[in-house]
């Protein structure tokens, strides 16, 4: 069989559609938009979550392609990538870039086989300061690598990992998962949610920042200083 | 070659856009250069009060947009200098008048004639911040020592780089040295450690704004004036020319600082 430009599987969270990462984009959507069109009644109604690759997609095509596909229906519900670009124009667009269930072979090609790797969750990872107006989203894990500045916020049904100074809104374990936790380099944010518990920051606290970490025990949040082991 | 397009921009209203780019246009005119001051803030048209030119008003953006006027006849010389322009804002339209390509079309016609446009825009995200940023090569946030400024201040910077505009240079405005060493106020320090961008000045609040701006001569042509000061400095380094900052506290003597530290009071000063 020769090699496919767009792959289509089934997916707990619906249809997974793989799109080569090396193929021409518009001759690769013009695929996409006459397979569907030819299997219309298979994909009526489809959640479709798209991996796209290393594929770089600007905002502007990844429109189009939402666009393509809700025409004919279909909800372009999540995007899979390795390129920031992609996963920034995803965000831009209100897209989960992460699936709640995680997709066998996706993470790691090689490594499915071998048992001593960890099995690692699913999770963004945002290179950058997220600036006060920013929402983050997602169906799993997220590590910022940058601040959480006052009026950003992270949802997130996993952790939520903050590699900055963490001063906005987080909510982890947002499906209800209360085993959830928050770590951050330096810990203020506005407020501090895991699955239904909230807890903000005590005012004022003027000591030397240390990295800490937020979970969930007896039934309430308890902030602590982060440590191996 | 040609002109540097530079936005003033801050999100939240009130903080000192207007004066800011009055008072670094007369900055820049001073020093020589050719300059042009475009006021973006179509239906609340201010920076022609500041600059009193009010009254020599004839033909305004919008007008140069629609094609009733060449942007010549819209463009008014200050009393002072020569080579300073101001183009106004239209008072009875409002921000649809203009689109983003508008502005940058306006600004490459002035580009080849002056080193530097600055573009006042209006407060807010929308339309008219739009259309401000549009053509600008760099784009200075102004803003105030307070936590619902910087706030909104971060959201510009986040909504510029996110424009490919950022992430901007910042002008911290109307800060009282007093307020900052009793913690009554974010000190510079502060507010660069959440908005992480590169100052670019300090203006220290000064009772000869008001009345200067009221008056239409801005505060950067009184010498004496601590805030017409930090407003040349910051033309100077725009410049790319390596200024210290002033200090904002009047300094006493070793022990009188000492004093202050540990008594938090206003002492003799």
């Amino acid at each position: 069989m020769q090699e496919q430009t767009v792959a289509i599987k089934g997916i707990k969270d619906g249809l997974l559609i793989s799109l080569s990462p090396t193929e021409e984009w518009l001759a690769i959507t013009a695929d996409l938009a006459a397979r569907i069109d030819q299997q219309s009644a298979f994909f009526a109604g489809a959640r479709i979550t798209v991996d796209l690759g290393e594929r770089p997609v600007p905002k502007h095509e990844l429109g189009t392609l939402k666009a393509l596909l809700e025409r004919r229906g279909l909800t372009l519900w999540a995007v899979l990538s390795d390129s920031s670009t992609t996963i920034d124009a995803a965000m831009a667009l209100d897209l989960k870039t992460s699936t709640a269930n995680p997709i066998p072979g996706r993470e790691s090609s090689e490594g499915t086989e071998v048992s001593s790797q960890e099995e690692g969750g699913v999770g963004v990872l945002i290179k950058r300061t997220l600036r006060s107006g920013r929402s983050v989203r997602s169906a799993g894990h997220v590590v910022v690598y940058g601040d959480v500045n006052p009026g950003a916020e992270i949802v997130a049904a996993g952790d939520i990992i903050v590699w900055g100074h963490l001063r906005g809104i987080v909510h982890a374990g947002a499906d209800g998962d209360e085993t959830a936790v928050v770590c951050a380099l330096n810990m203020n944010p506005t407020q501090l949610r895991i699955a239904s518990y909230i807890t903000t920051s005590p005012p004022e606290k003027r000591r030397k920042p240390s990295p800490e970490t937020a979970s969930v025990r007896k039934g309430q949040i308890v902030v602590e200083t982060w440590s191996t082991g | 070659m040609g002109a540097k397009v530079i936005t003033i921009t801050s999100g939240k209203g009130g903080v000192g856009k207007t004066t800011t780019t009055a008072n670094l246009g007369i900055a820049f005119a001073r020093m020589g250069k050719k300059v042009v001051v475009i006021d973006a803030d179509v239906g609340l048209r201010n920076l022609d009060l500041i600059m009193g030119l009010e009254n020599r008003i004839v033909y305004d953006l919008v007008d140069v947009i629609e094609g009733r006027c060449q942007l010549r006849q819209a463009m008014i010389k200050h009393k002072q200098f020569a080579e300073l322009f101001l183009i106004p804002s239209a008072q009875t339209r409002d921000k649809t008048a203009v689109s983003p390509a508008d502005m940058i079309q306006i600004a490459d016609k002035l580009r080849p004639e002056f080193d530097y446009i600055l573009i006042d825009s209006p407060a807010g995200i929308e339309r008219g911040f739009r259309n401000a940023i549009a053509p600008a090569d760099e784009v200075l946030i102004v803003t105030n020592p307070e936590v619902s400024a910087v706030r909104d201040a971060d959201r510009i910077i986040g909504l510029l780089e996110a424009n490919n505009k950022g992430p901007g240079k910042l002008i911290l405005n109307r800060v009282k040295a007093e307020m900052v060493r009793k913690g009554e106020m974010l000190s510079a320090d502060d507010v660069t450690d959440i908005l992480a961008i590169k100052l670019v000045g300090i203006v220290p609040e000064d009772e000869t704004v008001i009345p200067a701006s009221n008056s239409g001569i801005p505060v950067t042509l009184n010498e004496n004036s601590r805030a017409g000061i930090a407003f040349r400095n910051i033309a100077r380094r725009l410049t790319g020319e390596e200024v210290p900052f002033m200090q904002l506290e009047e300094t006493g003597t070793f022990l009188q600082r000492l004093m202050r530290l540990f008594t938090g009071s206003q002492s003799s000063e």
